[in-house]
Order: structure tokens, then C-alpha cells, then sequence
């Protein structure tokens, strides 16, 4: 396996931090991983991004100027980000904030209204972890199982009530891609 | 216990590494893209008791680490380019006066301010300097986050053994990424440097260090020592990473970052039935001139690859200068965007066909 993942949305949204949940999994199952945070002249309140490698072989570059998969948790981060997937990549979408259609044949799109479900569960705050559930559904690099194991390690004392909430969103975000 | 992995930005990783190769203090301004070494030791270093010291400049830092770094103790600064650029003559002292330290260099990308991309545009500032006279600064150049742990941990070494300034070049990539890692112990022995550290003359005679030498001959002797320091370097403490080098016909050299991703391309280029090999050196200065021979011997070209605009590749071509005639190709190119697999594979198949088809022929490809 040789793939990638560009992770942005807002920031605030938790964009750095799944992407983290994600390399550590990737990182629990002996696969090779990187997680590399977009940098330069970023402002509060403005995108944020991260790109997450995993490959059974070794990561050869942490950069990636075409993702093969990108999670936009917000509108300016689909209007980036949509025209640098390559060819056969998949799109996951945070269909409560974007509300553009989709302008290329050639990617796969999965819209989820992340923001709602995770409202309607009670933990608006946690579409970022929606959004991984629909990621590893749509495309399978990780197990759930994996995910949690990593969320009960990061998750602990003060923010350990935090657990059983996470795990149901990764669960909705999961059960909403068909 | 055997440590597990962790997951660790690189600029973290060389942190930790230098806690625990035991420095004892740490001077520096920040910079990115290296700040959150300064950051990490900021509060780690005063809860052990280390020192810790937010410089007011640059010039400051580098000549701060000559001072601690004149006690025998392991000293650190971290940095970036055009920062760096400020510490050359602090370098040039701390080189004539035998004072062991470390020296952190995140490389930006430049001239002047430039910004904050991964390059590799200061392999001459780090292997050549600016300083002034007749010195090396030895150089290591890490290609993963681990290699950030295990070179600190080398640099910390080499520079106590041989007292000598040592620096890490990592690049922008590196310092910023996350990437499973293990922070092992540091497995070096401790070096006594009790016979010459300026720790106090309390009960012995007084000492000083200093670079000045008044008589001609001593200035010399003095130079040629520090000189045989370098070729005992080279002899005992070589790194380098050789790919499918045996049976090669055209070899890719590159260094640090870089090199990850030319791996990647040789591997590509080896499913495709093309002959070609990497090699990377580690050590980069002093540069591994015989090595580089060796293997010039056995190929019928070599392509140089760097994020900058030909800098290792006057290393090669000057090792290789009068002991083989080989085609020697470069593709580089100042940083800004990264260089990807294919970017680099399509270089080397095209280098490929050109050398191959002049030497042998198409039907040989």
C-alpha cells in the first residue's frame, strides 16, 4: 500500500489533530507513516491543513502536491483542494459547510453532513472525528478498532469523558458512508 | 525495556536526543523552521537543572557555546540559514579552538531571508562555512526522523571525542514532519575531558584556550592537528547508506531528505528493469572521497540530485576528478516545491537511456 491523505478545514476544527489519530494508528499497525502540518503565513481562524502518508514500504516523501484523498471539513478547503486530486483519488466532504457541487468525474466524492451528525449526537465540536469514520469506511487503509485504541491512549485523564462521545462520532461518521 | 515507537516531529526528536545525550546547556534564537527545538528544551532543560538560554542574537548564542562548550561539558545552539550565516565566525573560533559542541542547522530555503521551505541550499554553509582559516565543520545529514535521534546522538559523540565542532543538517521537511521513532539511550561512552576543560583552577595550574598562535611553526603544527582530527573522522566515523549499488550502471547520489525520496525513485526504476543504485552520504563533511571512488569505478555515470542548484555535486565531481572518466549528471533545482518520486524517476530514466544507449547501445537498455 502506497497512499495519502490531505486533511483541512477550518482552523479549530481539529484538522492536525485527526490527522494525528490517523498516523498513529497507522504507526500501531506497523505501517510506515507520516504526518507533516501545512506551514507558512497562517492566521487564526483561517484553513489549516495536514497530510498524512502510509505506505507498507517506507514513506519516500512527506510532501504531497497531489493528494490521491482529500477530508474537507469546510467550503474554502473543497474550493482549494478539489482541482489537485489526482485522477481516481476520493473526496470526502463536509457536506453542512460545502455546499458546491462537485465540478470533476474523475474522483470519487463521498458528501457527509459531518457538522450536523456530530450536532445531532450532541458533540458539534467533533466532525473532525466524523469525517476519519467516513474516511476509513470510504477507503479502508485502517481499521475502526484501530482508531479508538489510539483515541483511548490520547484520550485520558481530564479529557477522558471526551472518550465515549469520539467513539460515537467516529462510529456515526462511519455507519453515514454507505 | 526495549522503548516504543512513538510518533515524533522531527525538530522534537533532535530535542529529546540532545536531553538525553545528556546536554548540559543549550543556547539559541529562534528560527523557523527549527523553533520548537528551543521550545522543548525551554522548559525541559530547566527542569533538570541544565542550562537554558534565550540569546539575544545569533552572535550571542554561538559564542555563548564556546564559553559552555570551553568547560568540557555537552553544549548545543540550533538554527536556520541566514541565522546560521551570523554564527560563521563564532564557528571559525570554536573550530581553531578545539571546543567541542553541537550545532543544529534546519535548513530554509534562501539567499537572504528566503522562507521557510525544506531546501538543501546550505550544504556550502554547513560543509564549506564562512568562516575564516584553515577548519572543517563536521557534518551529518539525517534523512528521517530517527536518524534525527541517532545523529544528534552521534554529533554529541564525535564532537566530545574529538573536540570539534559538530553540526546535524536536517532541512525543513524533517524538522516539521511526524514519523514513528524511538528515543533509544544515548549509546555513546561519556569522554573525560578533564585534562584540558576550563572547570576552575582550583588545586592545578591555570589553563586558557585560545585560536592565537604568535610563533609560525607552532600555528602550523597546530592546524596540521586539527587537520588529522578531520582524516581520523572520516576513518572511524563514516556513515552511508549504499541501494542496490552492486551491479549499478548508473549510481544517483543524494543526501538527507532528498534521498528518501530518490530511494523511492530506484526502486521504481529497479521494477523497470533499469541498473541504477543510491548512494547516500551521511557524513558529509569530511566528504567520503574514496567511497565515492569505489563506486565511480564500477558505474558508467552518476546523477546527482539536491534541492539546490549543484552543491554536494562539486564534492562528487572533485572526488572522482583524475581516477575515472564517467559522465556526471545533476538535476536540482532551488527550493520551493518538493521534489516528487516521479519527478525523480523520470530524471533518472532519461540519464538512464542517454548514458546507456551512447555506451552500449539501445538494445542493451
Amino acid at each position: 500500500m502506497d497512499s495519502n491523505v490531505l486533511i483541512a478545514g477550518f482552523g479549530g476544527q481539529g484538522v492536525l489533530f485527526i490527522g494525528q489519530l490517523l498516523a498513529r494508528a497507522c504507526m500501531n499497525e506497523g505501517l510506515s507513516v507520516t504526518w507533516t502540518p501545512s506551514y507558512g503565513a497562517e492566521m487564526r481562524g483561517g484553513t489549516v491543513n495536514c497530510t498524512v502518508c502510509i505506505s507498507d514500504d517506507e514513506v519516500a516523501c512527506a510532501y504531497v502536491a497531489e493528494p490521491k484523498n482529500v477530508i474537507a471539513l469546510n467550503a474554502p478547503s473543497f474550493a482549494k483542494f478539489e482541482s489537485k486530486i489526482k485522477p481516481g483519488g476520493t473526496m470526502v466532504v463536509n457536506s453542512s459547510l460545502v455546499k458546491s457541487a462537485p465540478s470533476r468525474t474523475d474522483i470519487n466524492y463521498k458528501f457527509v453532513p459531518m457538522t450536523e451528525i456530530a450536532h445531532n449526537a450532541g458533540h458539534e465540536k467533533m466532525a473532525n472525528i466524523v469525517s476519519l469514520g467516513a474516511f476509513i469506511k470510504t477507503l479502508p487503509v485502517i481499521s475502526k478498532d484501530s482508531i479508538v485504541n489510539v483515541m483511548r491512549t490520547m484520550l485520558t485523564g481530564k479529557k477522558a469523558i471526551m472518550l465515549e462521545g469520539n467513539i460515537q462520532a467516529l462510529d456515526e461518521g462511519f455507519e453515514a458512508v454507505k | 525495556m526495549k522503548k516504543e515507537k512513538e510518533l515524533l516531529k522531527g525538530n522534537y526528536a533532535i530535542a529529546q536526543a540532545a536531553v538525553e545525550a545528556g546536554c548540559q546547556s543549550y543556547f539559541g534564537y529562534p528560527i523557523t523552521p527549527q523553533s520548537e527545538i528551543g521550545e522543548y528544551l525551554s522548559t525541559k532543560m530547566p527542569e533538570l537543572g541544565r542550562a537554558f538560554v534565550a540569546a539575544e542574537s545569533e552572535v550571542a548564542a554561538i559564542n555563548m557555546l564556546l564559553g559552555a562548550g570551553s568547560t568540557g561539558v555537552k553544549a548545543m545552539t540550533s538554527s536556520s540559514s541566514c541565522a546560521v550565516a551570523l554564527m560563521q565566525e563564532g564557528l571559525s573560533f570554536i573550530a581553531g579552538d578545539e571546543i567541542p559542541c553541537v550545532l543544529v542547522s534546519v535548513m530554509r530555503a534562501g539567499p537572504g531571508l528566503g522562507y521557510i521551505y525544506a531546501s538543501q541550499g546550505d550544504y556550502f554553509q554547513a560543509t564549506k562555512g564562512g568562516g575564516n582559516g584553515d577548519y572543517k565543520i563536521v557534518t551529518f545529514a539525517p534523512a528521517s526522523v530517527q536518524e534525527c535521534i541517532d545523529l544528534t546522538y552521534k554529533c554529541f559523540y564525535v564532537s566530545q571525542k574529538y573536540r570539534t565542532p559538530v553540526c546535524l543538517l536536517a532541512d525543513g521537511m524533517l524538522g516539521q514532519m511526524m514519523e514513528p521513532a524511538v528515543v533509544g539511550k544515548y549509546p555513546y561512552e561519556e569522554i573525560d575531558q578533564s585534562s584540558w576543560a576550563l572547570t576552575g583552577a582550583d588545586n592545578r595550574e591555570p589553563r586558557h584556550i585560545a585560536s592565537i598562535e604568535r610563533e609560525e611553526e607552532t600555528l602550523r603544527k597546530r592546524v596540521v592537528k586539527i587537520f588529522e582530527k578531520y582524516n581520523q573522522i572520516l576513518k572511524n566515523e563514516n556513515l552511508f547508506e549504499k541501494y542496490e549499488t552492486e551491479g549499478a550502471k548508473i549510481v544517483i547520489t543524494a543526501f538527507g531528505s532528498i534521498a528518501r525520496i530518490a530511494k523511492a525513485a530506484v526502486k521504481m526504476a529497479r521494477k523497470n528493469g533499469l541498473k541504477v543504485g543510491l548512494f547516500r552520504p551521511i557524513l558529509l563533511n569530511p566528504f567520503p572521497e574514496k567511497i565515492v571512488q569505489e563506486i565511480a569505478q564500477k558505474v558508467d555515470g552518476i546523477l546527482d540530485i539536491e534541492l539546490n542548484c549543484g552543491q554536494m555535486l562539486q564534492d562528487i565531481k572533485a572526488s572522482i576528478a583524475g581516477v575515472v572518466a564517467i559522465p556526471i549528471k545533476f538535476y536540482g533545482r532551488p527550493a520551493g516545491v518538493m521534489m516528487t518520486v516521479e519527478e525523480i524517476y523520470e530524471q533518472i530514466e532519461n540519464v538512464y537511456k542517454e548514458i546507456i544507449e551512447k555506451k552500449y547501445g539501445t538494445a542493451c537498455i
